[in-house]
């Protein structure tokens, strides 16, 4: 089972609620950050890393002198990263999505593969958790093929151990956001209950739905702001799987890298709660309990 | 210098000059030897997400051109200018027409840019 742990925005809590819920995993499990453009995950995890390595993207390189400047290349590709003006050919490698096409496509086999670093790929353990983690380079744009190759480091770890999965996935709803939580088996959206949460809140599940996952919502910082969240959450029928109270020592624990479902019992027994539901949101046995309002 | 394009709101001299280069409406592009213009619509550039510089610049890069006369350029569209030998005259005054940009560009009084004048983006 793959977990993605998503929300609308940053700061609501999203990175805490994977690494509490990582805590309270009790089946075999891969904890990854997907959040490549910020990685925080390991600040909460502390794994112990064990393989790190660079992550290289493909990128054209012409050989002028076999090419005819057929324009095929530029053409195809949509991203204008390889551009044909006049008997130019000019590629902007930063621009470049290391898709291929152009490669495959020329006619005169004038385009050869080069390799541009992107960001690193690391890998390590947390306890009897497997921890895997891509963090873009400063100032790269292209995340959505790092989180490509992580990815697919996932898939090689899931097949070879059969472990489950908790994804933090990158805030928002643009197209790294949706690239992380779309091969996963449930979703699901942390928010909290302001003005400003429940419109972000409300982006993202418009963003996931036509997926069609099971999705559940966490409120945190439950206790602030108002109801919104939870009469929006009645009328879509998505089910709460999870609220945490606001309380200083959360906040507290939070600047400290601390883990909030190692707090006290009764935080830890709000992710055990939450583990379970998942499981039967999964199955599709969970009962849409009433929210109290 | 024969051939110039002038980034322009609509296809006429006496259209105003559209200060965008990448996300222009479209180029006129005139035949300084007898003055004959024609017009290129740059409507599949403003639809893209990344790119309307080169785009724009491969669109006045095949109308032959020596010169653009534009507001803004970007530096991935000077960049694939200049890898054509396109020179780049930019700053041009908000509110004028194509006719009056010409005309200015005939009487010597503009500069050649030496790189782009806009960060990167749009
Ligand atoms: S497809 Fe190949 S031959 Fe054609 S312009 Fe591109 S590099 Fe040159
Ligand atoms: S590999 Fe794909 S994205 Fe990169 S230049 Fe070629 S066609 Fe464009």
């Amino acid at each position: 089972m793959i977990v993605s742990i998503a929300s609308g925005k940053g700061g609501t809590g999203k990175t805490t609620v994977a690494a509490s819920l990582t805590r309270v995993w009790k089946r075999p499990l891969v904890a990854v950050d997907l959040d490549v453009e910020a990685p925080n995950l390991h600040l909460f995890l502390r794994p112990v890393i064990e393989e790190s390595g660079p992550a290289w993207i493909e990128i054209p390189v012409v050989d002028e002198s076999r090419c005819t400047f057929c324009q095929a290349c530029s053409e195809l590709c949509q991203f204008k990263a390889i551009n044909v003006l006049g008997s130019v050919v000019l590629t902007f490698p930063e621009m470049c999505h290391g898709c291929g096409g152009c490669i495959a496509i020329c006619p005169e086999r004038a385009i050869s593969p080069g390799k541009r670093e992107l960001g690193e790929i690391s890998r390590g353990r947390a306890g009897s958790t497997e921890f895997l983690m891509g963090r873009l380079k400063i100032g790269e744009a292209m995340s959505p093929p790092l989180m490509r190759q992580v990815k697919s480091r996932l898939k090689d770890m899931i097949c070879a151990s059969g472990r489950d999965a908790i994804i933090d996935a990158p805030p928002g709803v643009s197209c790294p956001a949706v690239n992380a939580v779309m091969d996963s088996d449930v979703i699901v959206l942390v928010t909290e209950p302001t003005p400003f949460g429940f419109h972000d809140f409300k982006l993202a599940w418009e963003a996931f739905a036509p997926f069609g996952k099971p999705m559940g919502v966490v409120i945190n910082r439950a206790g602030i702001g108002n109801r919104e969240v939870y009469s929006f959450c009645a009328e879509k029928e998505i089910p709460l799987l999870a609220e945490a109270p606001y309380e200083r020592a959360v906040a507290e624990a939070y600047a400290r890298g601390r883990i909030i479902a190692d707090l006290s019992p009764e935080f830890r027994n709000i992710f055990v709660s939450l583990y379970a539901k998942i499981f039967e949101l999964a199955a599709g046995t969970l009962l849409m309990e009433a929210p109290h309002a | 210098m024969s051939k110039i394009a002038i980034t322009s709101e609509g296809p006429g001299l006496d259209d105003l000059v559209d200060p965008r280069f990448g996300r222009a409406a479209g180029f006129v592009i005139v035949d300084l030897e007898n003055m004959n213009t024609s017009y290129i619509d740059n409507g599949r550039s403003q639809a893209l997400s990344q790119g309307a510089g080169i785009q724009a610049a491969q669109l006045v890069a095949r109308a032959g051109v020596d010169c653009v006369l534009s507001g803004f350029v970007g530096p991935k569209a000077f960049q694939a200018l200049s890898a054509v030998k396109i020179k780049v005259v930019q700053n041009l005054d908000p509110g004028m027409t194509v006719r009056q940009a010409v005309e200015k560009f005939k009487r010597g009084t503009v500069q050649f840019a030496e790189g782009p004048n806009r960060g990167p983006g749009r």
